[in-house]
């Protein structure tokens, strides 16, 4: 498999605390890699690094590589918005905006540039079909994102980030704010989109990790202790810090 | 003494207190009301006012408060909501913003008697403005622009991360997030407080005396070219604002019926203040329902 994401050497720090310590990793085109990990052990952080929201926070320093299909993304001549273009991402809680159906999806193609209604139309309808969506509201598509159920809600929001032609989809806990059934729809629905994305998540649940990925990342201190293909790592661990969070020794 | 026994003295004290400010703002607004209601006709709001005869109204300086409320609200809403904007989402927090935020709060509190006279001298005679309603908008922006600030801050600061990551993400810059996302899910909050901040600007008259004038040159309702110095809608003419007439005629009315008049006006004003705090109130229930879907 081809990677679409190296990192090299990457450290980071919010002020004085290290966050994320030496990460080197590949990680893979058209296929789930998983992050897991106890609370606080930087996974989260390096999900954000891929689209600079880190950025947003004061006092964050970086030093390494991080590469996407080639290009170093933080390095001076990069447009962090064309950036955030090609890597999209999905929220822990779903956060649609107050607006409809429609306009949520809408919202970044129009604001990058399409005005043409029947345009407008066929993405909607296609993202919203990519995210398994539109049969359920395609009734009533001016209706608020607000009335929908949770899980509604968050594929709303995969909608909403694929209808700006992301190649790659970040997932941070994007089903830990969700019922099981809801879950369920969302792990079956990035199964179905690996074919055509690259999709990064990160997950507090093991299972999860176990179910849909096919590349295991496991992440301690602000480290990576071990990251290979999901069934080895699950199976057959070789660090002794992996297999005692595997079998629920800590975390 | 048992606790029981202080927390029942805590408790009346506590409630004949709020009964207190009740009563006496309903009685004050009831005299007010009570009053000056009698007086209050079509022909006294439209009326031009008379100076030692009976039967004079308030119509141009109800105009005249209406026009300068306007005017004020020009100049304030693009500068507040822009350095609104700035203090929240672009100012780094460093002792430069806080002194920006500390010397936004003084001026806040600068008394309105002091900003008339500064208007006075700068406005009026430095500049030479005259007594203008320009002059006084100008004057009035000086306590209103604070205000507008720090809604327009706290508004946009009231936005959760969430929606303002959701934006960016998409690959939106952050003028883009503010004005599609942001402004939209902060406008209950800005509006309200603009109204709120119109409704001290409606009855404001210490700073109005030496600015926008205690004169109203004869106005002719029939020309509306801003340009003449006889036409309501000329920003340079002297205007009498009805805050500014009630305190005039009070302590300097020659018209038999002064007190009445002062009365009347007074009961306007008053109704007109509570309408905008009704307003404001109403519109930011509908508008915030409207923007997050609840029904």
């Amino acid at each position: 498999m081809n990677s679409i994401i190296e990192i090299n050497d990457l450290d980071l720090y919010y002020g004085e605390f290290h966050a994320l310590k030496g990460v080197n990793m590949e990680i893979p085109e058209k296929a789930i890699t998983a992050f897991i990990g106890p609370s606080g052990c930087g996974k989260s952080t390096l999900l954000r690094t891929f689209n600079r929201m880190n950025d947003m926070i004061a006092g964050t320093r970086i030093e390494g590589k991080v590469e996407i299909a080639g290009t170093d993304i933080y390095s001076g001549d990069v447009d962090v918005e064309t950036l955030r273009k090609r890597v999209g991402m999905v929220f822990q809680q779903p956060n649609p905006f107050p607006k409809s159906i429609y306009d949520n999806v809408a919202y970044g193609p129009r604001l990058h540039g399409i005005t043409d209604r029947k345009k407008l139309d066929e993405i909607v309808e296609t993202s919203l079909r990519s995210a398994a969506l539109w049969n359920e509201v395609k009734d009533h598509l001016k209706r608020s994102a607000g009335s929908i159920s949770g899980g509604q809600q968050q594929r709303l929001c995969i909608a909403r980030a694929l209808a700006v032609e992301p190649d790659i989809l970040l997932m941070d806990e994007a089903t830990s704010a969700l019922d099981p059934i809801s879950t369920l729809k969302i792990e079956e629905l990035a199964q179905e989109l690996k074919d055509r994305y690259t999709i990064v998540m990160v997950t507090h649940n093991m299972h999860q990790a176990a179910r849909v990925s096919q590349q295991t990342v496991f992440f301690l201190n602000g480290e990576v202790v071990e990251y290979s293909e999901t069934e080895k790592l699950f199976s057959n661990p070789t660090d002794q810090r992996t297999e005692d969070y595997i079998s629920g020794r800590f975390g | 003494m048992k606790a029981k026994t202080v927390d029942k003295i805590a408790t009346s004290v506590i409630i004949a207190i709020a009964a207190l400010i009740v009563l006496v703002l309903a009685g004050l607004l009831g005299y007010i009301l009570v009053r000056g209601l009698g007086h209050v006709s079509f022909h006294f709001l439209t009326s031009a006012p008379e100076t030692i005869r009976k039967g004079g109204g308030i119509g141009p300086q109800l105009f005249n408060s209406i026009f300068l409320l306007v005017l004020t609200m020009i100049i304030t809403i693009p500068i507040g909501l822009g350095a609104g904007i700035y203090m929240s989402e672009y100012a780094p927090s460093n002792k430069l913003t806080n002194a920006i935020r500390l010397v936004v709060e003084v001026l806040s509190s600068v008394p309105s008697i002091i900003v008339g006279l500064f208007g006075l001298l700068v406005l009026v005679n430095l500049f030479g403005f005259g007594f203008s309603l320009f002059s006084g908008a100008l004057a009035l922006t000086v306590f209103n622009l604070p205000l507008m600030v720090r809604i327009t801050e706290q508004g946009l600061k009231g936005v959760p991360r969430e929606q303002k990551e959701a934006s960016l993400a998409l690959g939106l810059s952050k003028w883009k997030t503010i004005t599609s996302v942001m402004l939209p899910i902060a406008m209950p909050v800005i509006l309200t407080g603009t109204i709120l901040a119109a409704g001290r600007v409606f009855g404001e008259a210490a700073a109005l005396l030496f600015t926008a004038g205690m004169s109203s040159p004869r106005l002719d309702f029939s020309d509306w070219n801003p340009l003449s110095p006889f036409s309501p809608l000329n920003p340079f003419r002297p205007a009498e604002t009805l805050a500014v007439h009630i305190w005039k005629i009070n302590s300097e009315g020659l018209a038999p019926d002064a007190g009445e008049i002062a009365a009347g006006a007074s009961a306007v004003l008053v109704i007109t203040v509570l309408l905008f705090n009704f307003a404001a109130r109403w519109l930011g229930r509908y508008m915030y329902r409207k923007f997050t879907a609840i029904k």
